[in-house]
């Protein structure tokens, strides 16, 4: 915030910073070859619903507009108990031989621009992007509209998260996508929708 | 084009602004009168020990108000809950996480301090926590992180500096009035003490700045609701929880009017009119003014598409 921003007191919604979703696909190859890890070929997107008639009828929009496309994945939408949407894009599973995230991020950004363009772009919290490795483990690609930045979550129970396979999958994807460097914004997103 | 639903307030910036330049002429005014009564050495003396009393209250502002209230700071082990919810706050309005503190008592109230939006606390009484639930101590956490954001701690310390100065010189032309009054006769054509000069200009100054500040206080709440509820898009849930803590919540009647048709003229709320000693020096402006402004967020967030 500026400084006329302080002394006014007007802190202006956070706009959200969509565009390095499709830099995923890529992402996606690398992490395949360096660690195993195969995305599931589901996604979601998450996001708090404003009050009233306006965003009921973005949200209905989005719907249709998913159903529409070509390969139509399945789309529901589900409320967690901090008050935030998911909506969940379900894909068939991914061919491990040719993984191919370009559908899934399309229909993601999709979502994020009909939101934007109504109004609700600052609503937009985050984007999951979940992976399985071949030993059953589970890992998020979690992806910040505020910060434009990706970072892994790979929980393992209730409240324990595999640090070490986070770690390991930053390393990978470094040179792809941008990765949150602090640490402490790795927010853990338990019971959300794939992993 | 994407369209905002995010509009901002000329009208209360305006005033917030008008009163932030009165209180900077309020203290530019003492200031030129201090250097006109006192030799000119002393004054910017004066003025530094009052910002440094200013600025001390300031620096120090999250301990103080912590310790006053008895609160003590809360791990992400302690309080997942609240941590989790500030977490995801934080990262909706892409600021940095504060310190969460939680104080033991039982007066529903949340408050948010520090000297910048990294070295801030945000402080939930127990109270409140039992009373509310997750949406609307969501709605009072967002007002409170608003506050954060738009470092009103900073802000209403430095528009109280002329005021802590004032008060300086009111202390101190008491003792000058006891000790003094014998000596300082310097300069005065018209006879009068300057104790007494010093005194009466530092009481008019403070206040009008008490006045300005409480205007301001008042400005600075009502920003800080129009930002928290349009963090988290739920005006309603933030109006839900002033209801329920300010205690005023009888004021809406809660009866069904067709069952109250006999009491009918009972149930007219009062109308408020005109400004009273109490809307002028409260701190923050009264439910009825926090709730019509959430309502009229409520209908420009949720307008239907066209």
């Amino acid at each position: 915030m500026g400084f006329w921003d302080v002394v006014t007191g007007r802190s202006k919604p956070k706009q959200a910073k969509l565009d390095a979703l499709f830099a995923v696909p890529g992402a996606a190859v690398t992490l395949q070859a360096a660690l195993g890890l195969v995305p599931t070929g589901d996604g979601a997107v998450c996001y708090r619903a404003a009050a009233g008639a306006g965003f009921a009828g973005t949200q209905q929009e989005i719907l249709d507009l998913l159903k529409a496309s070509d390969g139509a994945p399945r789309v529901t939408t589900s409320q967690d108990s901090f008050g935030f949407t998911w909506l969940e894009v379900d894909h068939d599973p991914i061919d491990p031989a040719n993984p191919d995230l370009t559908g899934l991020c399309t229909d993601l950004h999709a979502v994020n621009t009909t939101l934007e363009l109504h109004g609700y772009g600052p609503g937009l919290l985050c984007s999951l992007i979940p992976f399985t490795g071949a030993d059953g483990r589970k890992v998020g690609l979690v992806y910040l509209y505020k910060q434009g930045t990706f970072y892994p979550f790979a929980p393992t129970g209730d409240d324990q998260r595999d640090n070490l396979l986070e770690i390991s999958v930053r390393d990978a994807a470094a040179g792809e996508l941008p990765l949150e460097k602090d640490l402490s914004r790795w927010l853990a997103l338990w019971g959300a929708p794939g992993l | 084009m994407a369209r905002t639903r995010f509009v901002g307030d000329a009208g209360l910036t305006a005033r917030m602004t008008t009163v932030m330049f009165l209180l900077g002429a309020v203290f530019v005014a003492l200031i030129v009168v201090l250097m006109l009564i006192f030799p000119a050495r002393y004054a910017p003396f004066i003025a530094v020990i009052g910002l440094g009393i200013a600025w001390w209250q300031w620096y120090s502002s999250d301990s103080i108000a912590m310790k006053a209230m008895r609160a003590r700071e809360v791990t992400p082990q302690q309080a997942p809950e609240l941590h989790a919810m500030i977490d995801r706050l934080c990262a909706l309005a892409d600021m940095p996480k504060p310190r969460v503190g939680v104080a033991d008592t039982d007066l529903p109230n949340a408050f948010a301090t520090g000297r910048s939006p990294k070295r801030s606390v945000v402080v939930v009484t127990t109270g409140i926590l039992h009373r509310l639930d997750a949406e609307e101590l969501e709605g009072v956490l967002a007002h409170e992180l608003s506050h954060v954001a738009h470092r009103d701690v900073l802000v209403m310390t430095v528009a109280s500096s002329a005021g802590i100065i004032a008060g300086m010189l009111a202390r101190g032309s008491q003792y000058g009035a006891i000790f003094g009054g014998g000596r300082d006769r310097r300069g005065n054509n018209n006879g009068l003490p300057v104790w007494l000069v010093v005194l009466v200009v530092s009481l008019v100054v403070y206040a009008v700045s008490f006045l300005l500040l409480r205007l301001l206080s008042r400005y600075r709440e009502l920003s800080a609701d129009r930002a928290g509820a349009q963090l988290t898009m739920k005006p309603q849930a933030l109006a839900s929880a002033l209801q329920k803590i300010t205690g005023e919540i009888n004021r809406i009647p809660q009866r069904d009017l067709r069952a109250a048709q006999s009491m009918n003229a009972f149930f007219i709320a009062p109308a408020i009119g005109g400004v009273s000693l109490r809307t002028l020096t409260s701190t923050h402006p009264s439910l009825e003014q926090r709730l019509e402004q959430l309502a009229r967020i409520e209908a420009e967030l949720g307008r239907p598409n066209v």
